[in-house]
Protein backbone atom coordinates (compact mmCIF):
# COMPACT_ATOMS: atom_id res chain seq x y z
CA UNK A 1 0.00 0.00 0.00
CA UNK A 2 2.93 2.37 0.21
CA UNK A 3 2.85 5.12 2.75
CA UNK A 4 -0.83 6.53 3.14
CA UNK A 5 0.18 9.38 5.40
CA UNK A 6 2.45 10.48 3.09
CA UNK A 7 0.10 10.85 -0.37
CA UNK A 8 -2.29 12.63 1.81
CA UNK A 9 0.24 15.38 2.77
CA UNK A 10 1.14 15.42 -0.86
CA UNK A 11 -2.11 15.71 -1.59
CA UNK A 12 -2.66 18.85 -0.29
CA UNK A 13 0.13 20.14 -2.08
CA UNK A 14 0.08 18.12 -5.28
CA UNK A 15 -1.83 19.32 -8.37
CA UNK A 16 -4.91 17.25 -9.53
CA UNK A 17 -2.78 16.19 -12.41
CA UNK A 18 0.67 15.20 -10.63
CA UNK A 19 -1.48 13.04 -7.98
CA UNK A 20 -3.39 11.79 -11.42
CA UNK A 21 -0.09 10.42 -12.61
CA UNK A 22 1.61 9.43 -9.54
CA UNK A 23 -1.23 7.62 -7.57
CA UNK A 24 -3.39 6.45 -10.22
CA UNK A 25 -5.22 3.62 -7.95
CA UNK A 26 -5.64 6.17 -5.41
CA UNK A 27 -7.01 8.90 -7.71
CA UNK A 28 -9.79 6.53 -9.51
CA UNK A 29 -10.69 5.37 -5.79
CA UNK A 30 -11.59 8.90 -4.53
CA UNK A 31 -13.95 9.27 -7.79
CA UNK A 32 -15.47 5.62 -7.21
CA UNK A 33 -16.33 6.28 -3.78
CA UNK A 34 -18.75 8.97 -4.93
CA UNK A 35 -20.08 6.91 -7.71
CA UNK A 36 -18.14 9.13 -10.61
CA UNK A 37 -15.91 8.82 -12.54
CA UNK A 38 -12.82 11.45 -13.38
CA UNK A 39 -15.09 12.57 -16.33
CA UNK A 40 -17.87 12.94 -14.60
CA UNK A 41 -19.62 9.74 -16.21
CA UNK A 42 -21.82 7.65 -13.77
CA UNK A 43 -20.53 3.99 -13.15
CA UNK A 44 -22.99 2.33 -15.30
CA UNK A 45 -23.40 4.65 -18.65
CA UNK A 46 -21.38 4.92 -21.80
CA UNK A 47 -19.52 7.12 -23.57
CA UNK A 48 -21.93 9.63 -26.23
CA UNK A 49 -22.11 7.48 -29.29
CA UNK A 50 -22.11 8.30 -32.95
CA UNK A 51 -22.85 6.30 -35.83
CA UNK A 52 -22.30 7.97 -39.97
CA UNK A 53 -22.72 5.92 -42.38
CA UNK A 54 -21.74 5.97 -46.15
CA UNK A 55 -18.28 7.75 -45.61
CA UNK A 56 -16.23 5.70 -48.04
CA UNK A 57 -17.53 6.67 -51.50
CA UNK A 58 -15.57 4.00 -52.84
CA UNK A 59 -16.12 1.31 -50.92
CA UNK A 60 -19.59 -0.51 -51.40
CA UNK A 61 -20.77 -0.09 -47.82
CA UNK A 62 -19.34 1.72 -45.03
CA UNK A 63 -19.43 3.68 -41.29
CA UNK A 64 -17.62 5.58 -38.66
CA UNK A 65 -18.23 4.81 -34.83
CA UNK A 66 -17.17 7.12 -32.34
CA UNK A 67 -17.54 5.84 -28.56
CA UNK A 68 -16.32 8.94 -26.76
CA UNK A 69 -12.71 9.20 -28.68
CA UNK A 70 -12.70 5.86 -29.81
CA UNK A 71 -13.43 5.63 -33.56
CA UNK A 72 -13.15 3.25 -36.12
CA UNK A 73 -13.91 3.49 -39.40
CA UNK A 74 -15.69 0.34 -41.23
CA UNK A 75 -15.55 -0.45 -44.93
CA UNK A 76 -16.68 -3.75 -47.11
CA UNK A 77 -15.64 -4.46 -50.69
CA UNK A 78 -17.77 -6.91 -52.28
CA UNK A 79 -15.73 -9.05 -54.79
CA UNK A 80 -16.92 -12.22 -56.30
CA UNK A 81 -15.51 -15.57 -56.00
CA UNK A 82 -16.19 -19.21 -56.80
CA UNK A 83 -17.80 -20.72 -53.41
CA UNK A 84 -16.43 -23.99 -51.67
CA UNK A 85 -17.34 -27.46 -52.88
CA UNK A 86 -18.79 -27.81 -49.12
CA UNK A 87 -21.18 -24.54 -49.45
CA UNK A 88 -22.28 -24.08 -53.13
CA UNK A 89 -24.80 -22.07 -52.10
CA UNK A 90 -23.04 -19.31 -49.58
CA UNK A 91 -20.97 -16.53 -50.03
CA UNK A 92 -18.16 -15.53 -47.40
CA UNK A 93 -16.89 -13.01 -45.21
CA UNK A 94 -13.52 -12.13 -44.79
CA UNK A 95 -13.19 -9.87 -41.65
CA UNK A 96 -9.57 -7.66 -40.95
CA UNK A 97 -8.96 -5.55 -38.02
CA UNK A 98 -6.16 -2.97 -38.09
CA UNK A 99 -4.50 -1.01 -35.67
CA UNK A 100 -2.62 2.16 -37.36
CA UNK A 101 0.14 3.75 -35.89
CA UNK A 102 -2.18 6.74 -35.45
CA UNK A 103 -4.32 5.25 -33.08
CA UNK A 104 -2.10 4.74 -30.02
CA UNK A 105 1.11 5.94 -28.72
CA UNK A 106 2.20 2.10 -28.05
CA UNK A 107 1.37 1.00 -32.03
CA UNK A 108 4.49 1.61 -33.77
CA UNK A 109 5.18 0.93 -37.52
CA UNK A 110 6.23 -2.67 -38.54
CA UNK A 111 5.18 -4.13 -35.27
CA UNK A 112 1.34 -5.17 -35.53
CA UNK A 113 -0.36 -4.26 -31.46
CA UNK A 114 -0.81 -7.48 -29.87
CA UNK A 115 -4.53 -6.78 -29.57
CA UNK A 116 -5.02 -6.78 -33.29
CA UNK A 117 -5.07 -10.79 -34.21
CA UNK A 118 -7.20 -10.92 -31.19
CA UNK A 119 -9.72 -8.55 -31.53
CA UNK A 120 -10.03 -9.89 -35.38
CA UNK A 121 -10.69 -13.06 -34.19
CA UNK A 122 -12.87 -11.95 -31.52
CA UNK A 123 -15.36 -9.83 -34.22
CA UNK A 124 -15.62 -12.73 -36.80
CA UNK A 125 -16.33 -15.23 -34.17
CA UNK A 126 -19.21 -12.76 -32.93
CA UNK A 127 -20.31 -11.99 -36.53
CA UNK A 128 -20.58 -15.21 -38.05
CA UNK A 129 -21.96 -17.12 -34.70
CA UNK A 130 -24.52 -14.24 -34.03
CA UNK A 131 -26.02 -15.11 -37.12
CA UNK A 132 -26.62 -11.39 -38.60
CA UNK A 133 -25.87 -12.35 -41.97
CA UNK A 134 -27.00 -14.94 -44.14
CA UNK A 135 -24.61 -16.53 -46.16
CA UNK A 136 -26.49 -17.64 -48.41
CA UNK A 137 -28.35 -13.45 -49.38
CA UNK A 138 -24.40 -13.50 -50.87
CA UNK A 139 -25.22 -16.52 -53.34
CA UNK A 140 -25.27 -15.30 -57.03
CA UNK A 141 -25.56 -18.68 -59.12
CA UNK A 142 -25.24 -22.01 -57.42
CA UNK A 143 -21.84 -23.47 -57.04
CA UNK A 144 -20.55 -20.98 -59.54
CA UNK A 145 -20.33 -17.83 -58.52
CA UNK A 146 -21.16 -16.01 -54.71
CA UNK A 147 -19.98 -12.77 -53.17
CA UNK A 148 -16.97 -12.78 -50.64
CA UNK A 149 -17.29 -9.21 -48.58
CA UNK A 150 -14.09 -7.79 -47.59
CA UNK A 151 -14.39 -6.06 -44.45
CA UNK A 152 -11.75 -4.11 -42.82
CA UNK A 153 -11.98 -1.99 -39.84
CA UNK A 154 -9.21 0.95 -39.05
CA UNK A 155 -8.91 1.75 -35.82
CA UNK A 156 -7.98 5.59 -35.66
CA UNK A 157 -7.86 6.76 -32.67
CA UNK A 158 -7.40 3.83 -29.25
CA UNK A 159 -9.08 4.89 -26.02
CA UNK A 160 -10.39 1.85 -24.53
CA UNK A 161 -13.37 -0.20 -25.13
CA UNK A 162 -11.79 -1.19 -28.85
CA UNK A 163 -14.42 -4.31 -29.46
CA UNK A 164 -17.18 -2.43 -28.92
CA UNK A 165 -16.48 0.49 -31.27
CA UNK A 166 -15.58 -1.86 -33.86
CA UNK A 167 -18.36 -4.30 -33.48
CA UNK A 168 -20.71 -1.43 -34.19
CA UNK A 169 -18.64 0.56 -36.82
CA UNK A 170 -18.94 -3.18 -38.94
CA UNK A 171 -22.40 -3.73 -37.69
CA UNK A 172 -23.05 -0.24 -39.45
CA UNK A 173 -21.40 -0.88 -42.69
CA UNK A 174 -23.31 -3.72 -42.97
CA UNK A 175 -26.40 -1.98 -42.93
CA UNK A 176 -25.20 0.37 -44.52
CA UNK A 177 -23.98 -2.15 -47.64
CA UNK A 178 -25.52 -2.01 -51.17
CA UNK A 179 -24.45 -5.16 -53.52
CA UNK A 180 -23.73 -3.87 -56.54
CA UNK A 181 -25.43 -4.84 -59.97
CA UNK A 182 -23.85 -7.40 -61.95
CA UNK A 183 -24.70 -9.69 -64.81
CA UNK A 184 -23.32 -13.10 -66.38
CA UNK A 185 -21.74 -12.24 -69.81
CA UNK A 186 -21.41 -14.46 -72.90
CA UNK A 187 -18.30 -16.17 -70.86
CA UNK A 188 -20.53 -17.79 -68.53
CA UNK A 189 -18.57 -15.41 -66.41
CA UNK A 190 -20.15 -11.99 -64.07
CA UNK A 191 -19.27 -8.85 -64.65
CA UNK A 192 -20.17 -5.58 -63.07
CA UNK A 193 -22.42 -3.28 -64.81
CA UNK A 194 -21.49 0.97 -64.15
CA UNK A 195 -24.73 2.56 -65.00
CA UNK A 196 -28.00 1.18 -66.73
CA UNK A 197 -27.25 4.03 -69.91
CA UNK A 198 -25.72 2.19 -72.81
CA UNK A 199 -28.07 -0.03 -74.88
CA UNK A 200 -25.97 -2.91 -74.76
CA UNK A 201 -25.97 -2.25 -70.78
CA UNK A 202 -29.61 -2.14 -70.94
CA UNK A 203 -29.96 -5.40 -73.07
CA UNK A 204 -27.69 -7.17 -70.60
CA UNK A 205 -29.78 -6.20 -67.75
CA UNK A 206 -32.91 -7.26 -69.40
CA UNK A 207 -31.60 -10.48 -69.66
CA UNK A 208 -28.89 -12.05 -68.12
CA UNK A 209 -28.84 -10.22 -64.68
CA UNK A 210 -28.40 -11.70 -61.69
CA UNK A 211 -29.51 -9.09 -59.72
CA UNK A 212 -31.28 -6.12 -61.09
CA UNK A 213 -30.31 -3.19 -58.36
CA UNK A 214 -28.27 -2.85 -55.72
CA UNK A 215 -29.92 -4.77 -52.72
CA UNK A 216 -29.27 -4.13 -48.82
CA UNK A 217 -28.60 -7.37 -46.90
CA UNK A 218 -31.51 -8.45 -44.35
CA UNK A 219 -29.90 -8.08 -40.94
CA UNK A 220 -31.06 -9.88 -38.03
CA UNK A 221 -29.93 -10.60 -34.86
CA UNK A 222 -28.09 -8.25 -34.22
CA UNK A 223 -25.21 -8.29 -31.59
CA UNK A 224 -24.13 -5.68 -29.37
CA UNK A 225 -21.41 -5.20 -27.15
CA UNK A 226 -20.52 -3.75 -23.83
CA UNK A 227 -17.27 -4.25 -22.20
CA UNK A 228 -17.28 -3.69 -18.40
CA UNK A 229 -14.27 -3.17 -15.46
CA UNK A 230 -14.48 -5.01 -12.44
CA UNK A 231 -12.60 -3.43 -9.66
CA UNK A 232 -13.57 -4.66 -5.83
CA UNK A 233 -17.18 -4.06 -5.82
CA UNK A 234 -17.24 -1.36 -8.47
CA UNK A 235 -18.85 -2.16 -11.93
CA UNK A 236 -17.65 0.51 -14.56
CA UNK A 237 -19.06 0.61 -17.97
CA UNK A 238 -17.33 1.78 -21.04
CA UNK A 239 -13.79 1.94 -20.22
CA UNK A 240 -11.28 4.39 -21.16
CA UNK A 241 -7.73 3.32 -22.05
CA UNK A 242 -6.42 5.17 -18.73
CA UNK A 243 -9.12 3.14 -16.54
CA UNK A 244 -8.28 -0.21 -18.58
CA UNK A 245 -4.24 0.36 -18.10
CA UNK A 246 -4.77 1.10 -14.01
CA UNK A 247 -7.88 -1.95 -13.70
CA UNK A 248 -7.10 -5.15 -15.48
CA UNK A 249 -10.25 -6.75 -15.18
CA UNK A 250 -12.87 -6.55 -18.66
CA UNK A 251 -15.72 -8.39 -18.90
CA UNK A 252 -17.17 -8.20 -22.35
CA UNK A 253 -21.03 -8.92 -23.00
CA UNK A 254 -22.17 -9.44 -26.48
CA UNK A 255 -25.90 -9.07 -26.68
CA UNK A 256 -28.64 -9.88 -29.73
CA UNK A 257 -31.70 -7.97 -30.59
CA UNK A 258 -33.85 -11.19 -29.20
CA UNK A 259 -31.93 -10.34 -25.76
CA UNK A 260 -29.59 -14.18 -26.06
CA UNK A 261 -25.95 -14.17 -25.25
CA UNK A 262 -23.70 -14.29 -28.22
CA UNK A 263 -20.25 -13.87 -26.36
CA UNK A 264 -19.33 -13.35 -22.18
CA UNK A 265 -15.47 -12.65 -23.09
CA UNK A 266 -13.46 -12.45 -19.90
CA UNK A 267 -9.73 -13.19 -20.20
CA UNK A 268 -8.00 -13.50 -16.57
CA UNK A 269 -8.13 -10.20 -14.67
CA UNK A 270 -7.44 -9.63 -10.73
CA UNK A 271 -10.86 -9.53 -9.83
CA UNK A 272 -13.09 -13.18 -10.07
CA UNK A 273 -16.41 -12.81 -11.19
CA UNK A 274 -18.98 -13.84 -9.20
CA UNK A 275 -22.58 -14.63 -10.58
CA UNK A 276 -23.54 -11.12 -9.24
CA UNK A 277 -21.02 -9.37 -10.87
CA UNK A 278 -21.87 -11.25 -14.33
CA UNK A 279 -25.83 -10.55 -13.58
CA UNK A 280 -25.16 -6.62 -13.20
CA UNK A 281 -22.97 -7.10 -16.52
CA UNK A 282 -25.98 -7.93 -18.06
CA UNK A 283 -28.18 -5.79 -16.80
CA UNK A 284 -25.70 -2.80 -18.06
CA UNK A 285 -25.66 -4.75 -21.83
CA UNK A 286 -29.17 -4.97 -21.74
CA UNK A 287 -29.62 -1.15 -21.43
CA UNK A 288 -26.74 -0.44 -23.93
CA UNK A 289 -28.17 -2.75 -26.47
CA UNK A 290 -31.82 -0.96 -26.62
CA UNK A 291 -29.41 2.70 -26.86
CA UNK A 292 -27.14 1.12 -29.73
CA UNK A 293 -30.31 0.00 -31.28
CA UNK A 294 -32.22 3.79 -31.45
CA UNK A 295 -28.76 4.99 -32.54
CA UNK A 296 -28.79 2.88 -35.53
CA UNK A 297 -32.61 3.01 -36.15
CA UNK A 298 -31.83 7.10 -36.34
CA UNK A 299 -28.87 6.36 -38.76
CA UNK A 300 -31.13 4.27 -41.19
CA UNK A 301 -33.71 6.69 -41.49
CA UNK A 302 -31.18 9.48 -42.49
CA UNK B 1 -34.11 -36.91 -22.52
CA UNK B 2 -30.70 -37.64 -21.25
CA UNK B 3 -28.40 -37.29 -24.05
CA UNK B 4 -26.41 -40.27 -25.84
CA UNK B 5 -23.04 -39.28 -26.11
CA UNK B 6 -20.98 -41.22 -28.72
CA UNK B 7 -18.23 -42.19 -26.22
CA UNK B 8 -20.72 -43.51 -23.78
CA UNK B 9 -20.30 -40.85 -21.51
CA UNK B 10 -22.94 -39.28 -19.21
CA UNK B 11 -23.36 -35.23 -19.72
CA UNK B 12 -21.49 -34.77 -17.08
CA UNK B 13 -18.58 -36.84 -16.91
CA UNK B 14 -15.25 -36.06 -18.42
CA UNK B 15 -12.85 -37.37 -20.33
CA UNK B 16 -10.01 -39.78 -18.71
CA UNK B 17 -7.20 -37.63 -17.03
CA UNK B 18 -3.44 -37.84 -17.63
CA UNK B 19 -0.78 -35.73 -16.12
CA UNK B 20 2.72 -36.40 -16.51
CA UNK B 21 5.46 -33.57 -14.98
CA UNK B 22 8.83 -33.29 -15.26
CA UNK B 23 9.47 -34.82 -18.87
CA UNK B 24 11.41 -32.60 -20.85
CA UNK B 25 14.84 -31.77 -18.92
CA UNK B 26 15.36 -28.21 -20.61
CA UNK B 27 12.75 -26.45 -19.74
CA UNK B 28 12.88 -25.36 -15.74
CA UNK B 29 9.37 -26.86 -15.64
CA UNK B 30 7.08 -28.97 -18.09
CA UNK B 31 4.04 -30.79 -18.45
CA UNK B 32 1.85 -33.23 -20.51
CA UNK B 33 -1.99 -32.81 -19.69
CA UNK B 34 -4.28 -35.68 -21.63
CA UNK B 35 -7.83 -35.53 -21.51
CA UNK B 36 -9.27 -38.47 -23.71
CA UNK B 37 -7.05 -37.76 -26.64
CA UNK B 38 -6.73 -34.05 -26.51
CA UNK B 39 -2.97 -34.00 -25.65
CA UNK B 40 -1.13 -30.91 -24.49
CA UNK B 41 2.63 -30.32 -23.76
CA UNK B 42 3.69 -27.05 -21.55
CA UNK B 43 7.35 -26.18 -20.81
CA UNK B 44 8.52 -22.92 -18.76
CA UNK B 45 11.70 -21.33 -18.73
CA UNK B 46 12.05 -18.69 -16.45
CA UNK B 47 11.82 -16.42 -14.46
CA UNK B 48 14.47 -14.58 -17.31
CA UNK B 49 15.61 -11.06 -16.17
CA UNK B 50 14.29 -8.30 -18.13
CA UNK B 51 10.48 -7.35 -19.09
CA UNK B 52 9.78 -6.94 -22.83
CA UNK B 53 9.20 -3.39 -24.13
CA UNK B 54 5.73 -2.12 -22.76
CA UNK B 55 5.23 -4.54 -19.71
CA UNK B 56 5.33 -2.97 -16.09
CA UNK B 57 9.06 -3.28 -14.58
CA UNK B 58 7.34 -3.51 -11.33
CA UNK B 59 5.99 -6.90 -12.05
CA UNK B 60 6.87 -10.14 -13.32
CA UNK B 61 6.18 -10.48 -17.10
CA UNK B 62 4.63 -13.81 -18.67
CA UNK B 63 4.99 -14.99 -22.35
CA UNK B 64 2.92 -17.55 -24.00
CA UNK B 65 4.02 -19.55 -27.16
CA UNK B 66 1.52 -21.27 -28.99
CA UNK B 67 2.66 -23.78 -31.68
CA UNK B 68 -0.09 -25.66 -33.70
CA UNK B 69 0.03 -29.34 -34.39
CA UNK B 70 0.18 -28.33 -38.36
CA UNK B 71 0.59 -25.22 -40.02
CA UNK B 72 1.27 -21.80 -39.25
CA UNK B 73 0.67 -19.57 -36.69
CA UNK B 74 -2.51 -17.30 -37.45
CA UNK B 75 -5.05 -15.32 -35.26
CA UNK B 76 -6.33 -18.62 -33.56
CA UNK B 77 -3.18 -19.11 -31.92
CA UNK B 78 -2.64 -15.63 -31.10
CA UNK B 79 -5.83 -15.58 -29.27
CA UNK B 80 -5.10 -18.41 -27.24
CA UNK B 81 -1.73 -16.99 -26.32
CA UNK B 82 -3.26 -13.65 -25.25
CA UNK B 83 -6.29 -15.80 -23.36
CA UNK B 84 -3.60 -17.88 -21.58
CA UNK B 85 -1.30 -15.45 -20.68
CA UNK B 86 -3.82 -12.93 -18.81
CA UNK B 87 -4.74 -16.15 -17.34
CA UNK B 88 -1.68 -16.86 -16.06
CA UNK B 89 -0.87 -13.38 -15.05
CA UNK B 90 -4.01 -13.12 -12.77
CA UNK B 91 -3.03 -16.36 -11.14
CA UNK B 92 0.56 -15.97 -10.48
CA UNK B 93 2.19 -13.72 -7.76
CA UNK B 94 3.53 -10.95 -9.93
CA UNK B 95 4.98 -9.18 -7.17
CA UNK B 96 7.72 -12.01 -5.52
CA UNK B 97 9.96 -11.47 -8.75
CA UNK B 98 9.93 -8.40 -10.54
CA UNK B 99 11.32 -7.27 -13.83
CA UNK B 100 11.41 -10.73 -15.17
CA UNK B 101 10.07 -12.55 -17.85
CA UNK B 102 8.36 -16.57 -17.48
CA UNK B 103 8.07 -18.07 -20.58
CA UNK B 104 5.62 -20.62 -20.96
CA UNK B 105 5.36 -22.69 -24.69
CA UNK B 106 2.30 -24.79 -25.69
CA UNK B 107 2.78 -27.32 -27.73
CA UNK B 108 -0.54 -28.82 -29.21
CA UNK B 109 0.05 -32.86 -29.86
CA UNK B 110 -3.29 -33.60 -30.58
CA UNK B 111 -6.44 -31.79 -30.38
CA UNK B 112 -9.92 -33.70 -30.06
CA UNK B 113 -11.88 -31.12 -29.03
CA UNK B 114 -11.65 -28.56 -25.70
CA UNK B 115 -8.28 -27.69 -26.46
CA UNK B 116 -7.94 -24.28 -24.59
CA UNK B 117 -8.64 -26.30 -21.55
CA UNK B 118 -6.44 -28.65 -21.97
CA UNK B 119 -3.50 -25.94 -22.54
CA UNK B 120 -4.45 -24.04 -19.28
CA UNK B 121 -4.11 -27.10 -17.21
CA UNK B 122 -1.15 -28.36 -18.60
CA UNK B 123 0.31 -25.03 -18.10
CA UNK B 124 -0.75 -24.82 -14.48
CA UNK B 125 0.81 -28.07 -13.94
CA UNK B 126 4.34 -26.63 -16.00
CA UNK B 127 4.48 -23.51 -13.59
CA UNK B 128 4.10 -26.26 -10.74
CA UNK B 129 6.87 -27.76 -12.41
CA UNK B 130 8.50 -24.71 -12.12
CA UNK B 131 8.43 -23.79 -8.82
CA UNK B 132 6.51 -20.31 -10.08
CA UNK B 133 4.89 -18.84 -7.50
CA UNK B 134 1.05 -18.80 -8.02
CA UNK B 135 -1.74 -17.98 -5.65
CA UNK B 136 -4.30 -20.86 -6.78
CA UNK B 137 -4.14 -22.82 -9.91
CA UNK B 138 -6.39 -22.37 -12.46
CA UNK B 139 -8.90 -25.32 -13.44
CA UNK B 140 -10.55 -25.03 -16.96
CA UNK B 141 -12.88 -26.90 -18.26
CA UNK B 142 -15.23 -26.81 -21.31
CA UNK B 143 -19.32 -26.86 -21.19
CA UNK B 144 -21.41 -27.22 -24.15
CA UNK B 145 -24.82 -26.83 -24.36
CA UNK B 146 -27.23 -28.89 -26.50
CA UNK B 147 -29.91 -28.36 -28.27
CA UNK B 148 -32.37 -29.46 -26.03
CA UNK B 149 -30.72 -27.44 -22.93
CA UNK B 150 -28.76 -30.02 -21.47
CA UNK B 151 -25.22 -29.11 -20.65
CA UNK B 152 -22.57 -31.97 -21.53
CA UNK B 153 -18.43 -31.11 -20.23
CA UNK B 154 -15.52 -31.94 -21.59
CA UNK B 155 -16.73 -32.77 -25.51
CA UNK B 156 -14.65 -33.90 -28.14
CA UNK B 157 -14.16 -32.56 -31.62
CA UNK B 158 -17.30 -33.89 -33.39
CA UNK B 159 -19.49 -32.57 -30.35
CA UNK B 160 -17.93 -29.16 -29.95
CA UNK B 161 -19.17 -29.14 -33.96
CA UNK B 162 -22.35 -31.00 -33.38
CA UNK B 163 -23.30 -28.39 -30.52
CA UNK B 164 -25.29 -25.33 -30.27
CA UNK B 165 -22.75 -23.29 -28.16
CA UNK B 166 -20.50 -23.83 -25.71
CA UNK B 167 -18.21 -22.36 -23.25
CA UNK B 168 -13.99 -22.77 -21.88
CA UNK B 169 -14.59 -21.43 -18.30
CA UNK B 170 -11.76 -21.21 -15.90
CA UNK B 171 -12.32 -21.64 -12.01
CA UNK B 172 -9.82 -21.39 -9.13
CA UNK B 173 -9.09 -24.95 -7.53
CA UNK B 174 -10.95 -25.93 -4.66
CA UNK B 175 -9.23 -25.33 -1.51
CA UNK B 176 -8.48 -28.27 0.87
CA UNK B 177 -9.65 -26.63 4.63
CA UNK B 178 -9.42 -28.77 7.84
CA UNK B 179 -12.80 -26.89 8.92
CA UNK B 180 -15.25 -26.77 6.63
CA UNK B 181 -15.80 -22.97 7.54
CA UNK B 182 -12.72 -22.69 6.99
CA UNK B 183 -12.86 -21.99 3.61
CA UNK B 184 -12.82 -18.16 2.57
CA UNK B 185 -16.20 -16.88 1.32
CA UNK B 186 -16.80 -13.85 -0.67
CA UNK B 187 -20.08 -11.79 -2.22
CA UNK B 188 -21.65 -14.74 -0.10
CA UNK B 189 -20.44 -17.35 -2.79
CA UNK B 190 -17.15 -19.40 -2.00
CA UNK B 191 -13.66 -18.40 -3.68
CA UNK B 192 -13.72 -20.83 -5.98
CA UNK B 193 -17.09 -20.13 -7.77
CA UNK B 194 -15.54 -17.01 -9.13
CA UNK B 195 -14.78 -16.99 -13.12
CA UNK B 196 -10.87 -16.12 -13.83
CA UNK B 197 -11.55 -16.31 -17.98
CA UNK B 198 -14.79 -17.50 -19.79
CA UNK B 199 -15.08 -17.70 -23.48
CA UNK B 200 -17.66 -18.40 -25.27
CA UNK B 201 -18.61 -19.24 -28.78
CA UNK B 202 -22.07 -19.50 -30.22
CA UNK B 203 -25.35 -17.89 -28.75
CA UNK B 204 -27.02 -19.03 -26.00
CA UNK B 205 -29.41 -17.91 -23.41
CA UNK B 206 -28.61 -16.01 -20.41
CA UNK B 207 -29.71 -19.04 -17.79
CA UNK B 208 -28.26 -21.31 -20.42
CA UNK B 209 -24.55 -19.52 -19.42
CA UNK B 210 -25.57 -19.41 -15.49
CA UNK B 211 -26.14 -23.36 -16.13
CA UNK B 212 -23.17 -24.14 -17.90
CA UNK B 213 -21.46 -22.21 -14.67
CA UNK B 214 -23.11 -24.26 -12.31
CA UNK B 215 -21.72 -27.53 -13.95
CA UNK B 216 -18.21 -26.16 -14.66
CA UNK B 217 -18.28 -25.63 -10.88
CA UNK B 218 -19.33 -29.48 -10.38
CA UNK B 219 -16.17 -30.76 -12.67
CA UNK B 220 -13.93 -28.36 -10.76
CA UNK B 221 -13.91 -30.00 -8.05
CA UNK B 222 -12.53 -33.27 -9.32
CA UNK B 223 -10.40 -31.47 -11.47
CA UNK B 224 -8.92 -29.99 -8.40
CA UNK B 225 -8.87 -33.52 -6.35
CA UNK B 226 -6.89 -34.74 -9.50
CA UNK B 227 -4.15 -32.52 -9.51
CA UNK B 228 -3.73 -32.75 -5.67
CA UNK B 229 -3.99 -36.70 -6.18
CA UNK B 230 -1.37 -36.28 -8.90
CA UNK B 231 1.36 -34.10 -7.60
CA UNK B 232 1.27 -35.66 -3.64
CA UNK B 233 1.80 -39.01 -5.93
CA UNK B 234 4.94 -37.44 -7.84
CA UNK B 235 6.35 -35.95 -4.19
CA UNK B 236 5.72 -39.48 -2.71
CA UNK B 237 7.32 -41.09 -5.60
CA UNK B 238 10.20 -38.22 -5.56
CA UNK B 239 10.92 -38.40 -1.65
CA UNK B 240 11.04 -42.36 -1.82
CA UNK B 241 13.68 -42.39 -4.37
CA UNK B 242 16.05 -39.82 -2.59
Amino acid sequence: MGLPDSSQDLSTEMEVDAFRRIFPLRFFERHLSESLRPDARPLGKARDTIVNPGLVSTADGSALAKIGSTTMLAAIRMEVMTPSTDSPDEGCIALEFHMPPICSPTVRPGRPADAAPVISKRLSDTILSSGMIDLKELCLVSGKAAWMGYLDIYCLNADGALFDAALLSAVAAFSNLEIPVVALNDNGRIVAISGGKDEDNASIIEKKAVNKEKRKLTLKNIPFSLTCILHKKYILADPTTEEESIMDTLVTVVLDSSDQMVSLYKSGGTVLAYSSAVKSCVELARKRAKELKQILGEMDID
Amino acid sequence: MEIDRVDGRTPNQLRPLACSRNILHRPHGSASWSQGDTKVLAAVYGPKAGTKKNENAEKACFEVIWKPKTGQIGKVEKECEMILKRTIQSICVLTVNPNTTTSVIIQVVHDDGSLLPCAINAACAALVDAGIPMKHLAVAICCCLADNGYVVLDPNKLEEKKMSAFAYLVFPNTTLSVLPEGSSVAEGEPVEHGIITSVTHGVMSVDDYFLCVENGHAATASLSAFFRKNFQQSQRDSSKAG
